[in-house]
């Protein structure tokens, strides 16, 4: 084989040529690891959203809890349903919520306004989620007036500190405590009491009803039994299910720019590539002629190019990769297209993408060397000698 | 046998439309430890047969042996290797690889062979010694003068023990004091290591040295003549 050193001298010898070339290739190693990294926040945060121990409950026919509606009949029937779990208090671990949403005005930009979802839910909620914990103050009392801020909405909208006053639906809501929900869509919520939110907003229903299953295993028996009632005229489905589908159009949005968009990039980097390499074969025509009198065979040669030009690509590939890692954790939103509110969610690099990042890098080394390095290859002797 | 056969060799290039006759039916033969230059003007088919000997170029007709092998028939692949082992070549410009040290570029031939690193560092040590450069191994070409740039070269094409070793004028671009010490260096390997060696060469004094100088013009041999004094010099 050729030494590497070879190759890897021949590089320094042309320091900006390659150090552009890397440069390119690391730009968009970096932003395919970002793009990826944003669709893997939001996947990840609906993902986790939702449990696999607990069914929600929507009208026949409705795909998310702003078109749905259940009658408080239906939430008694349900709530004596024997597939519903019992807590500690002997109560069913059932929470009927009401779903609505609150434009609230960006603080930096006042004329602009996002939608919040607030969801009024039953106190049973706190333990029907198993992924909410209160990071400050007390749960809303019943009775009052009283809301829990997501912890993703903290720094985003004005007025959400405890205690502080958050005006909405002609009312003054007081702010009594802040929570966390292991980074899921929950955190981009308004929590208060349901019997409170519901006369403000949409009568006398609720839009969903969210249970934990007795036995998570059962939840087939659970949904068709109780999608089989007349009486309530529901659809059962799986929380966890739920939200990972609503990453739906959004996920695959996501996923297009980012191989669209990186795969564009991608035919520039590659072409700096192509460029770089044609220039070197050129420039080292006689050396090439020496190794191949030498007795070198030309598939050598070849090898020796392309591992010229995936030295090249795998320098900026890991460059990109480390230009890429800073924005894991940073925090960004977007509007769930499913239910029309805004979700706040992290970028999340994951060393999957990292890997996935760096292989594309080599991708596009492998293929600019290679036709330079075909041409090298394929070098008539006597012509490159003369 | 001769060690180098050339058998009623043609060659002819074609330029646009032009066909370029530089060999009809040229025939020579080269003995194992001769020591031959090739002289003749321009055009008169020195490096071509070079080239041909060495299975870089192939003959429209004709054979070409060396040590028993027909270059002329192998295919490109079975050329390379068939070169690796038997051929040691040196160009008028050295052409040595300018990022590798003296060292390095010695020993690139050694990396086709199944040499063990120790053996290999012992054989560049032995090729650098014989050219006179063992002290300048870790020097890169450019901290060379032309002559030792030039010795480096010839370390590089005797490393792998060749069995005939090509030079294409390789005092061309070298002074009076440096082409001397190539062309002593170069009757030492013949003498003492009895190296066969062919040598293009347009310089009546490097031809001297020779034991025999063939003289080509327009791709016929004009004239064979053994020299007197170069072998005794």
């Amino acid at each position: 084989m050729i030494p590497l050193v070879y190759n890897a001298r021949s590089m320094m010898q042309r320091p900006v040529s390659t150090t552009f070339t890397a440069v390119g290739i690391a730009l968009v190693v970096a932003v395919f690891i970002g793009m990826l990294a944003l669709g893997q926040g939001l996947r990840a945060a609906l993902a986790r959203t939702g449990s696999d121990r607990n069914a929600l409950v929507l009208r026949k026919g409705a795909d998310s809890e702003l078109a749905s509606g259940i009658g408080r009949d239906a939430a008694r029937v349900l709530a004596a349903s024997p597939h519903v779990a019992t807590g500690t208090d002997g109560r069913p671990l059932l929470s009927p919520e009401v779903y609505v949403l609150v434009p609230l005005p960006r603080p930096n930009n006042p004329t602009a306004v996002a939608n919040v979802v607030v969801r009024g839910v039953s106190d049973q909620a706190w333990s029907v989620r198993s992924n909410i914990q209160l990071v400050a103050g007390n749960r809303p009392t019943s009775g009052r007036m009283e809301i829990c801020v997501g912890r993703k909405l903290l720094g985003r909208f004005e007025h959400l500190d405890i205690g502080a006053s958050l005006h909405f639906a002609g009312r003054d809501w007081t702010v009594v405590c802040h929570f966390s929900a292991a980074g899921s869509a929950f955190e981009s919520e308004i929590w208060a009491e349901n019997e409170q939110v519901m006369p403000l907003f949409r009568g006398e229903v609720f839009q969903s009803i969210t249970f934990r299953l007795k036995d998570a295993g059962a939840f087939d028996d659970a949904k068709r039994a109780l999608e089989a009632d007349p009486q309530l005229g529901v659809d059962v489905h799986r929380e966890s299910d739920f939200y990972a589908k609503q990453v739906g159009i959004l996920g695959i949005m996501l996923s297009v720019l980012a191989f669209g968009v990186t795969g564009i990039m991608a035919v520039g980097a590659i072409f700096g590539a192509v460029n770089t390499m044609y220039a070197a074969v050129a420039a080292r025509t006689p050396e090439i002629a020496v190794l191949l009198t030498v007795g070198f065979r030309p598939r050598q040669v070849l090898l020796s190019f392309l591992a010229e030009c995936l030295l090249i690509a795998t320098v900026g590939a890991v460059l990109g990769a480390l230009l890429a890692l800073p924005v894991n954790g940073i925090v960004t939103s977007t509007t769930n297209w499913t239910s029309f509110s805004e979700i706040a969610f992290s970028f999340r690099v994951t060393p999957l993408l990292l890997l996935l990042g760096i292989a594309f890098g080599v991708v596009m080394g492998v293929v600019g060397g290679f036709f330079p390095a075909w041409r090298a290859s394929r070098l008539r002797v006597i012509q490159a000698l003369r | 046998m001769a060690l180098v056969e050339i058998r009623d060799v043609y060659k002819s290039f074609q330029r646009d439309t032009q066909r370029i006759d530089v060999f009809t039916g040229l025939t020579i033969d080269m003995e194992a430890g001769s020591f031959t230059a090739l002289m003749g003007p321009s055009g008169s088919g020195k490096s071509t047969l070079l080239n041909l000997i060495a299975g870089l170029d192939k003959p429209t007709s004709g054979v070409v042996r060396v040590a028993g092998a027909e270059v002329s028939a192998m295919s490109p692949g079975e050329l390379a290797a068939w070169r690796a082992r038997n051929i040691g070549f040196v160009f008028q410009s050295f052409n040595l690889l300018p990022v590798l040290t003296a060292y390095q570029n010695v020993e690139l031939p050694l990396l086709l062979t199944h040499l063990s690193g120790k053996e290999r560092v012992e054989r560049v040590r032995i090729a650098l010694d014989v050219v006179g450069l063992g002290d300048r191994g870790d020097h890169y070409p450019r901290q060379l003068s032309g002559g030792q740039e030039q010795r480096t070269a010839i370390a590089r094409a005797i490393v792998a023990d060749p069995t005939v070793i090509l030079l294409d004028e390789p005092t061309g671009q070298l002074d009076a004091k440096s082409s001397q010490e190539v062309l002593t260096l170069l009757q030492r390997l013949n003498k003492e290591f009895n190296k066969t060696i062919v040598i293009v060469t347009h310089d009546a004094h490097a031809a001297e040295r020779a034991k025999m100088t063939l003289h080509l013009e327009k791709g016929d041999l004009v004239e064979k003549r053994a020299a007197v004094s170069g072998a005794a010099r």
